[in-house]
């Protein structure tokens, strides 16, 4: 998995609420069967004027000039601020790779929806939870500075403004220390690979019918 | 010491480890798998060299992308090429890791969340995940179950356990009875429409009281799998005679003895009497009217009897922005009736509404009549290739076809509209379905989420109508 350490980059207003999954990425881009380019088609109904279809040259296509992530002054944006429930709606992975593969590095929100925040830490993109009141006053400030960059400090748990003043996020250890190292779940898991035979030897005595 | 939730319950029968931070490995009993979520993670295991821990706990079939007009030819003649790479991915992975798959044109293959229960493949006490959200649906035979991410999928595939938290406990309690013509699908619209789309993010979900132990074990299933659209991965409900009743006898259940064993085991899959939620939720049955989505989000929802909502009259800033913005893209008015929302195209279908109940459900309606002729195209996609021979078996089929339904080949179809059935812009659409977002059914489609019994009355009527003066009439 990628390392997440700290970050500085040009953050990107969202102002809607409950952003769901088909709408980072719609349905007939999850026919690929790879993890990756995914990008080019991150928020594609809000991103573009025509109908999206899997393996064309989106270079070719429409932009909506009204869309956050086409106007000018956020190209290159990493930081994705967005409003409550972010990411509500389908399991599909497809919504981090999507994002991360577009260049998105860290959101910040008051809130998330359970299963994509759980799919982001899998794939080093940083979900981070503000309150509400503070992402307000985020907004102000990106919206009247251009050019308006945060840093996210993942050791120390903190959003530095320009200014230096920092808002600190919690998050929880386990994937704190994922994250910084950049470790992969599935290896730290088969470390206990005894503690799951020893588990699955007493469950075959106690319910056998579930290993018929 | 306070009793357990049957939450509580499951998860500690899991538990193989717990960790100081308070996350957990808890071991999966069951794991579905479908076309759509699974080819990264069978591509991550071989990239690591990795094999499945335990075969026997996967059951696989493709439902997303499968065609659901006439598929004789199998696999090679899906038409569109990304989906059939898809599909052929997901044969070629389970052939190859030896998992057990319902292939596209097996009478067993259908929308995973049906099969699963149908097959007994899913049971009281399990733990069940698929990568898929609506696998919340499982809980309604008392089984720990919720969507994962492709990550998730492999991590389960490779150590057939999964890194969690535990949730928060809330109940809700659905109490007194329910008014003739309200179904389950009502009732968990209405839930959503009370908590909102995000009111039980963070927990699991019971649902309780009289009127869900009223309702048959297939509309239970029709109330967890929308667990999610109110922010809950888990939905579950507790284990009563309608559970084994439905379990029993069923290909992968337990026999004889086992079945014994299972039996007592099971019975004690329910809340202690003193159990503590963290939230408990009270709604009354008889609050609960015919439901009808109105906008972008499930929690956007009101009764047939009542009008589009006024932004103009929510006090939430965010709230009001966003029922402008849904009704602009429904192409809908502040305080229009909801009975004069004129209908395109009509779907009875989906892990939602796809099971034998729904089509009896819903052929009850249309019996005798015809589809209005302003409607385009009314579908009935069965969840299943079992569910479909039962329904034919039982004459539905003929009921819709003669009403001017289309009657199609099992799978997920136009919930989301990943194969060829899809709405076109601008169109409205009556779906029995479990989401209505911007796009969900097809570009600029409009998706307005009702019973089956609602979808049928609505494709005879050309809008919007309530079912229970059409079952008077």
């Amino acid at each position: 998995m990628k390392q997440f350490t700290a970050h500085q980059g040009i953050v990107a207003p969202l102002d809607r609420a409950n952003v769901d999954t088909d709408m980072i990425i719609p349905k007939q881009f999850l026919k690929s069967i790879k993890r990756s380019g995914f990008g080019p088609n991150l928020f594609d109904e809000l991103r573009y004027l025509d109908e999206g279809q899997p393996d064309q040259d989106c270079s070719q296509r429409p932009l909506n000039p009204e869309f956050v992530l086409n106007k000018p002054r956020y190209q290159g944006c990493s930081i994705l601020l967005a409003r409550k429930n972010f990411g509500c709606g389908s399991s599909r992975e497809h919504a981090p790779w999507a994002l991360e593969d577009f260049g998105i590095r860290a959101i910040i929100a008051p809130s998330y929806a359970d299963i994509f925040f759980n799919n982001s830490f899998k794939n080093g993109l940083l979900p981070i939870i503000l309150d509400e009141k503070d992402v307000d006053q985020l907004f102000v400030e990106v919206e009247a500075n251009e050019g308006y960059q945060l840093t996210i400090d993942l050791e120390n748990q903190q959003v530095v403004k320009p200014d230096g003043s920092a808002l600190g996020f919690e998050i929880d250890g386990f994937r704190k220390h994922c994250l910084l190292k950049g470790l992969d779940d599935i290896g730290l898991t088969l470390e206990h690979a005894d503690a799951i035979r020893e588990y699955e030897q007493k469950r075959k005595e106690t319910a056998p019918w579930l290993f018929s | 010491m306070a009793g357990k939730t049957l939450y509580d319950k499951l998860w500690d029968d899991h538990l193989v480890r717990a960790n100081e931070d308070g996350s957990a490995l808890l071991y999966i009993d069951r794991h579905l798998l479908h076309e759509v979520t699974s080819p990264q993670a069978f591509e991550g295991l071989r990239i690591a060299g990795r094999k499945p821990w335990r075969i026997d706990a996967n059951l696989a079939t493709p439902d997303h992308n499968v065609p659901t007009t006439e598929r004789s030819g199998g696999v090679d003649r899906i038409v569109d090429p990304v989906s059939r790479i898809q599909v052929k991915t997901l044969d070629d992975n389970c052939d190859t890791f030896g998992i057990t798959e319902f292939k596209m044109n097996d009478i067993r293959q259908g929308i995973v969340h049906v099969v699963g229960p149908e097959q007994g493949a899913t049971l009281p006490g399990m733990t069940v995940v698929c990568g898929d959200s609506h696998t919340a649906t499982h809980g309604a035979f008392a089984a720990l179950a919720h969507g994962i991410g492709t990550s998730e999928v492999e991590h389960v595939l490779a150590t057939q356990c999964l890194i969690t938290k535990k949730m928060k406990n809330m109940l809700v309690r659905v109490d007194g009875q329910l008014g003739l013509g309200v179904t389950a699908k009502d009732v968990i619209l209405h839930i959503i429409g009370v908590i909102g789309t995000a009111g039980g993010t963070g927990y699991a979900i019971e649902f309780g009281g009289e009127a869900i132990r009223s309702i048959s074990i297939e509309g239970r299933m029709t109330i967890c799998n929308m667990a999610i659209e109110a922010g809950a991965r888990v939905g579950l409900v507790a284990v009563d005679e309608k559970t084994l009743e439905y379990v029993k006898d069923r290909p992968f259940s337990p026999k004889a003895q086992d079945w014994e064993s299972a039996v007592t085991a099971w019975k004690a899959l329910v809340s202690d009497d003193d159990a503590v939620f963290d939230e408990v939720v009270v709604i009354r049955a008889e609050d609960i009217q015919p439901q009808v989505t109105w906008g972008t989000s499930p929690e956007m929802v009101t009764s047939v009897v009542d009008c589009v909502p006024d932004p103009a009259e929510m006090d939430d800033p965010v709230k009001r922005e966003g029922a402008e913005r849904a009704l602009h893209y429904m192409g809908l008015k502040p305080k229009q009736k909801i009975t004069d929302i004129q209908l395109d195209r009509v779907f009875i279908g989906s892990c939602t509404n796809s099971r034998i109940e729904d089509l009896r459900e819903a052929a009850a309606v249309v019996k005798g009549k015809k589809v209005a002729s302003t409607i385009k195209q009314a579908l009935v996609v069965p969840g299943s290739g079992l569910v479909k021979a039962q329904a034919e078996q039982e004459g539905l089929d003929k009921v819709f076809l003669d009403a001017g339904m289309e009657w199609r080949e099992p799978g997920c179809s136009m919930c989301l509209a990943m194969n060829p059935d899809k709405l076109g812009v601008g169109e409205h659409c009556a779906s029995t379905s479990n989401r209505n977002f911007e796009g969900r059914q097809g570009f600029g489609g409009r998706t307005h989420l009702v019973s089956p019994a609602m979808a049928a009355a609505a494709a005879i009527a050309g809008h919007f109508v309530d079912v229970r003066q059409v079952n008077n009439a």
